[in-house]
Order: C-alpha cells, then structure tokens, then sequence
C-alpha cells in the first residue's frame, strides 16, 4: 500500500523541535544515520510531519528524497499523525480469510477516512497492519492497546462510541 | 596488472584480479545480459538480469557485482541461467505498460532487445497490475511514465552523480515508484533539467517532452519564416541514430536533412558560440580591470546555471551575465537578421536543436527576449531532430554535404570546440589573449583545459598577468569546486562549468546508447575528437575573427562588446532559487 501523506497543519513545540534538533546533531556525520534520526523524529512527534523529514534532511546532509525514500519503504514509519484513539485493524491472512476487509471497511465508512488517516478532529486514526499474533481470535482489532476479536462489521459502531464519549 | 585464472563456459581466461565476473567475462570476450547495470554509474545487482552459475556456490550470483577468485569456474549459459533471465524477464513483463509498437524508445529499448533475443514470447506465466500512478508531464523538457519502468534506478544513480538527488524509489514492493519527495511534481523540486536521468534509462519511462509536432505546424504555416540553429555538439552525435560510428561529424549532412525539412534558414549556433566569447571575455576582461565579481562562471549551460539558483544562490553573481549561445543567436534572428531582411519578428519562428533538453527549460526563462519575443521559440534534442528526419524518410546518409546559411551560419573552431568540456574555456582564451596582448597570438592550442578529465586547472600568463582558470564537467564536480569557491579556498578568476560529465557531447539530449556499448566506449571523447578535428581543420579558429560577427557590431551592436546595446541583446539575468 502506498504511504498516506499527511496534510494536516504541522505544530511543534519548543521541547520537540529541541529534542529533534539534539537528536539530528548526535547522529551527524555517521553512516546510515537517516533511520535512526527518524526512529527518533517518531517518537518525538508521534509520526513523520513533512516538516520533519526536512529538517532531518538537511540536518544530516542528505537529499529529501532519500530520507522519504526511506521514510515510505518501512512500514513501521507513519507519515499521517495518530488520533488520540488509534485503531489498527489486522490484515492477515487469518483475519483476512474471516472477514476483517469487511470490518475495515466499516470503519472507514464510520470514520470517513482511508487507512493511514486521522479524523480532523484528532480523535481517530486508522491503520491496516499485519499479524499481530491473535489469530486464535481472528479478525481482530485494536485500540490503542486494547485487543478486541471475534468481530462482525456491527461490532464496530459500539466499539467506537465507547471511545468517543471518553 | 594482477590476474587470475578462471573458467568460462569450461573455457580458461586470464583475467585481472579484482574485477567483477560481468568486467571478466567481457575481458573474455563473452556478453552477460545486465538491466540496471550502468558503468560507473549504477553498480547495485539489483535487477538480477546478469545471474550466472558459479561452481561450488549455493545459487546464482549476480555478475555485475560479484567479484571473480582465482580457480572460478562460471557459467552464463547453462540451462539454469537461461532459465533464471527468462523468469527475471517474464516478472518485468507482468508489471510492464508493454505498447512496445508505440512506443519512443521500441528499436532501442534494452528491455525489448534482451526479450527478443531471449526469445521471451507474448503469452508469459505471470500476470500483475501495472504500476499505479499519473504520468510526470510537469516539466517543460520531461516526462516520465512510470508503468514502463524497471525499477532499475539507474535514473537515480544518474540523478546522484549530478549531485542533485531529487528522484529516488518510494514506497515499497509493488508499489514501488520513482518519484520525487512527497511525490512532488518534478517542475516544484530542485531538478536541473539536465536530462542524464533520461540518456541512462533503459526503457522508455523517461523521455524528454517532444515538440517535434510544433515544428512540423509551423514549417507547414505559410505565413512563418522558420528559421533553425544547431549547437556544436548535435553534428558529433546525431550520425549514431543512422547507424554512423560514433563520434562521426555529419554536420554537411544534418544541413542538407534541415533544408529538405523545409526550415527557410539553417544557422550555426556556433555563430552565437562566437557571439558569447566576445562578449564573455570582454566581461571577463572588464570585470578584472574594474574589481568586478570573481571568479567570473561561465553561463552557457543551462543545467549548471538551474543548478547555481538552486543550490549556490549566493554564487548567481559569479556567474558571466551573457545569454548562452542558443539565446544569443535566438536573440540576433528575431533582432539584427529580421531587421536586415525586414521581416516581422513576430512571424519568425525560432528553433533550435540542441544536445540538451535544459535548454528547453532556459527558452522559457526570464529576459530571454530580445525583440520583446521569446529568442528561442522551441527547443528540440538530438533525438527529436533525428525523429523528424525519420518521419520525413529522408535517407541521412546518401544526403549531400551542404553549408549552413551565410547570413548567421559562419563560424570559427572556437565555437565548434564549445560542445565540450574546456571548449568554452580554450576559445575565451583565444580572444582574451589576443586582445590583451594587442596582437594576433600564433599559439592557440589549450591543451591543459582540453580532455574528459573531471576537473583541470591551469594558470595561463597573458597581456602582463596571470590568470588562474579551472575546467568542469558534471555537477558533481562544480559543487565540489564551488564549495571551495564559497569557502574563499579557490584563487580561481575565471571557471567553466559544463553540467553534464564531458560537456555538451555527452548531453541529455543526445542519442541514448544502452549500457553495452557504454560499458566499451567512452561516448564524450569520441564525440568531442570530432569536434576537435573539426576545430584544427577550420581556416578561422578564433571568435573575433569571425567576419559575421564583426559585421554584426559594426552594423548593429555599434557600442562593441559588452556595450549597452549588448547588455540589451545579449545579455540577461539569473534567480536566486533555492532547493
């Protein structure tokens, strides 16, 4: 699937941009130095604001394109800011072959994002990911650390007002 | 050398140790299919075309990588390795746009000839979904379509050498794709229109934007007097798209192809050439005598000049304020000539034909607009000529030799010798010596700043001072040498900076030769010694003596080189762009 691109309005606080900056100067010069400056980049922000990969870039010395290069390849790199609730549906093959396409895709419905998305409001976002180890329990899905299995495209409505009256 | 002994094919070679099995083979005299294989340029083992057979090892290597030992023994041809490019070419098939017949690049296409030759047939095992994904037309002078790409990244490694970077592989597995980053269009990034990505792809997923349909509508509009200039380099290298040797000289030939094409002139960009040296080296001339900006660059090459705004705004003033040949002669057809001939400016259409396809983006530029009308109306490459001449069913070869047209088309052997790396250099100093030491000089050769070396320096005395000049080519090297410039570490007072590695010969816009005849011949010193004998054998080997170029001030530009009226004309302004 192809990297989601967030549009969203980037806001950074000083102890953010600090850290990064500290970050960006502690790995300078070293070799292969773009995938641990954007291990890092994440944990700070949460994701990977375009303004980010920016700054890495030039901080480091290398093209923008490289570093979104990298950014894009490895699925563990988000590129779209997470929701306060994050909800990861698993994709697979045992929680595929019962059905999670169809919960996905009432979830998509629900929220009115894709995948790789964050609801304006920043309460929800959505990702596919792979195995996560519960086929016993196919199709599952998880919010935030919350694993919930055994699900029908119905079970989601109820899910998800759970969590928008918190 | 060291060598080492190895077997081929049940064959004993000997062959020099440390090389790769593919540079072995090759030494032997036996051919390995590669794809994304690019000398000294893309050397990753990515595409797996070149698998072979190595005794002992566990499976297949990759021959463009894996060096050979003492005692190895290596098959290219056994039934596992024929297998093995069969699949490789069958999985690129199944994600391949293959509308072959249509296609730019089909007769030269490395993908297309290595299916033929493996007798890969229509009906393959494997089926997938062509690359997602639109069309990049943003540009002025490219466009790339991905769902005939490889994946080869031999586009990227050009685009590193250039020491640009600004495309790279995004996204991962099928949806890999070549782009730019956040998958901006490449007319909104720091790209510098050189076209290297274009002459290293082996397919037809790049390719410069054709405005062979342009020219064609208005050679046929009754009411527009078309008039057509070549730069040097065109002449060395458009012979290889009619199967001449390269570094053939066809410049009577591509004269005689232009007439019968029906273009009303046919001038010589190295009239312009002529033109920038007079007034480059009256600028560098006055900028010395005067405490001007130095080291003063050269302007000629509009990758180079794309390059600077991006990436050394701060360096634009260093850079000569001269238009580039091109826009020069643009510039003097739609001015001086219209005005002599008493033509309407606005009925002339202008074209040029170039080994480049910056140039396409530098007709659109700001103050490139003498008669208040663009100079240069459409750009075309080496190879969009060649395409108008195969359309017409001209036969290149049995044309007669002709001359170019009098009234802009005389020339000298220094603005033959711009094509190539030094040549505007060399042909500076043969004015500047000149004219500094008030005398016509009997030694005119250069021959520190000539050759394909990447950077060459050389300290010259003349008219009672030395002056201290460096030579580069390819923009990997010019940020080198700029990054010194910018650091005060260079004491340089004039520098040429040509984009592309070897200068114009070895331009993006030349004819593309695939990897194979790459990896056996240097292109940019076969063409450019075609341009140097042409040099050597020209009566009148220096600008300013150049009796066209002479009529010209005397009649038009009457406050001489580097004048106001020059400044109008000739020369123009530049952007601080940045990246």
């Amino acid at each position: 699937m192809q990297k989601r691109i967030s549009h969203l309005p980037f806001h950074d606080t000083p102890e953010q941009a600090q850290k990064l900056d500290a970050a960006i100067e502690g790995l300078k010069g070293q070799p292969g130095a773009v995938m641990p400056a954007l291990h890092q980049a994440q944990d700070i922000y949460g994701y990977l604001p375009q303004e980010v990969l920016k700054k890495i870039a030039d901080g480091l010395g290398v093209s923008l394109e490289e570093v979104f290069g990298v950014a894009t390849f490895y699925s563990q790199f988000s590129l779209t800011p997470k929701g306060r609730n994050h909800i990861s549906v698993c994709l697979g093959t045992a929680c595929y072959v019962k059905g999670s396409d169809k919960v996905l895709d009432r979830l998509v419905a629900k929220l009115g994002i894709q995948p790789e998305e964050c609801t304006e409001d920043g309460e929800f976002s959505l990702t596919a990911c792979r195995c996560i180890g519960a086929c016993g329990l196919a199709p599952v899905m998880t919010v935030n650390d919350e694993v919930y299995g055994r699900l029908v495209p119905e079970d989601v409505d109820k899910i998800l007002a759970q969590y928008a009256a918190k | 050398m060291d060598m080492v002994n190895i077997k081929v094919n049940g064959v004993s070679y000997e062959v020099p140790q440390g090389s790769t099995i593919l540079e072995a083979a090759r030494y032997a005299g036996i051919d390995i299919p590669t794809l994304c294989y690019l000398k000294d340029i893309n050397q990753i083992g990515a595409c797996r075309m070149c698998m072979v057979e190595v005794k002992g090892a566990r499976s297949l290597v990759a021959a463009c990588i894996y060096a050979v030992a003492d005692g190895m023994e290596i098959f290219t041809n056994s039934p596992k390795v024929q297998e093995s490019r069969k699949m490789t070419l069958e999985l690129l098939l199944s994600v391949h746009d293959r509308k072959c017949l249509t296609c730019e690049r089909s007769g030269n296409c490395e993908l297309q000839t290595l299916c033929n030759e493996m007798g890969i047939e229509e009906d393959t095992r494997f089926e997938g979904a062509l690359p997602a994904g639109e069309k990049d037309t943003s540009t002025a002078y490219l466009e790339r379509n991905n769902a005939k790409c490889i994946l080869c990244r031999r586009c990227v490694a050009a685009c590193q050498n250039q020491h640009v970077s600004v495309i790279g592989a995004n996204n991962r597995g099928f949806d890999t794709s070549i782009g730019c980053a956040f998958e901006t269009p490449l007319a909104d990034v720091s790209c510098v229109a050189c076209g290297q990505c274009i002459v290293s792809c082996p397919t037809g997923a790049l390719t410069e934007k054709d405005y062979t349909q342009d020219v064609l509508d208005a050679i046929n509009d009754p009411e527009k007097v078309v008039i057509v200039q070549t730069a040097p380099a065109v002449r060395a290298a458009l012979g290889e798209e009619f199967g001449l040797p390269i570094g053939t000289n066809v410049e009577g030939k591509m004269v005689a192809a232009l007439r019968r094409l029906g273009f009303d002139k046919v001038f010589d960009t190295d009239f312009g050439a002529d033109m920038t040296i007079m007034e480059e080296a009256s600028e560098f001339i006055h900028r010395v005598q005067n405490g001007g900006k130095l080291p003063m660059i050269t302007s000629c090459s509009p990758g180079w000049v794309k390059f600077c705004e991006h990436y050394y705004p701060d360096l634009i003033d260093n850079l000569s304020t001269c238009k580039s040949p091109q826009n020069m002669t643009g510039a003097l057809i739609k001015t001086w000539y219209a005005q002599r001939e008493g033509i309407d400016p606005k009925n002339i259409v202008s074209v040029s034909v170039m080994p480049c396809t910056a140039k396409k983006f530098e007709i659109k530029r700001d103050h490139e607009d003498a008669a208040g009308l663009p100079d240069v109306d459409i750009s075309l490459t080496t190879r969009e000529l060649a395409r108008l001449i195969k359309k017409a069913k001209l036969n290149f070869n049995a044309l007669p030799d002709e001359k170019f047209d009098d009234a802009m088309g005389v020339s000298t052997g220094a603005g033959v010798i711009f094509g190539a790396t030094g040549g505007v250099m060399e042909a500076a100093l043969r004015t500047a010596a000149d004219v500094l030491e008030g005398k016509s000089l009997e030694q005119i050769d250069y021959h520190e700043v000539r050759g394909t070396a990447s950077f060459k320096e050389a300290t010259y005395h003349v008219g009672g001072m030395d002056v201290k000049v460096a030579v580069v080519s390819g923009l990997s090297n010019a940020d080198a040498l700029l990054k010194k410039v910018r650091a005060g570490e260079a004491d340089y007072q004039f520098i040429e900076v040509m984009c592309c590695p070897g200068g114009c010969v070895n331009g993006g816009g030349q004819p593309i030769q695939s990897a194979t005849v790459r990896a056996y011949t240097d292109l940019k010193s076969a063409r450019a010694k075609a341009l140097y004998d042409q040099d050597k054998a020209m009566p009148l080997r220096k600008s300013h003596e150049n009796p066209v170029l002479k009529k010209c001030y005397e009649e038009f530009l009457t406050d001489g080189p580097n004048g106001h009226k020059a400044h109008e004309i000739l020369h123009t302004s530049y952007v601080k762009r940045g990246i």
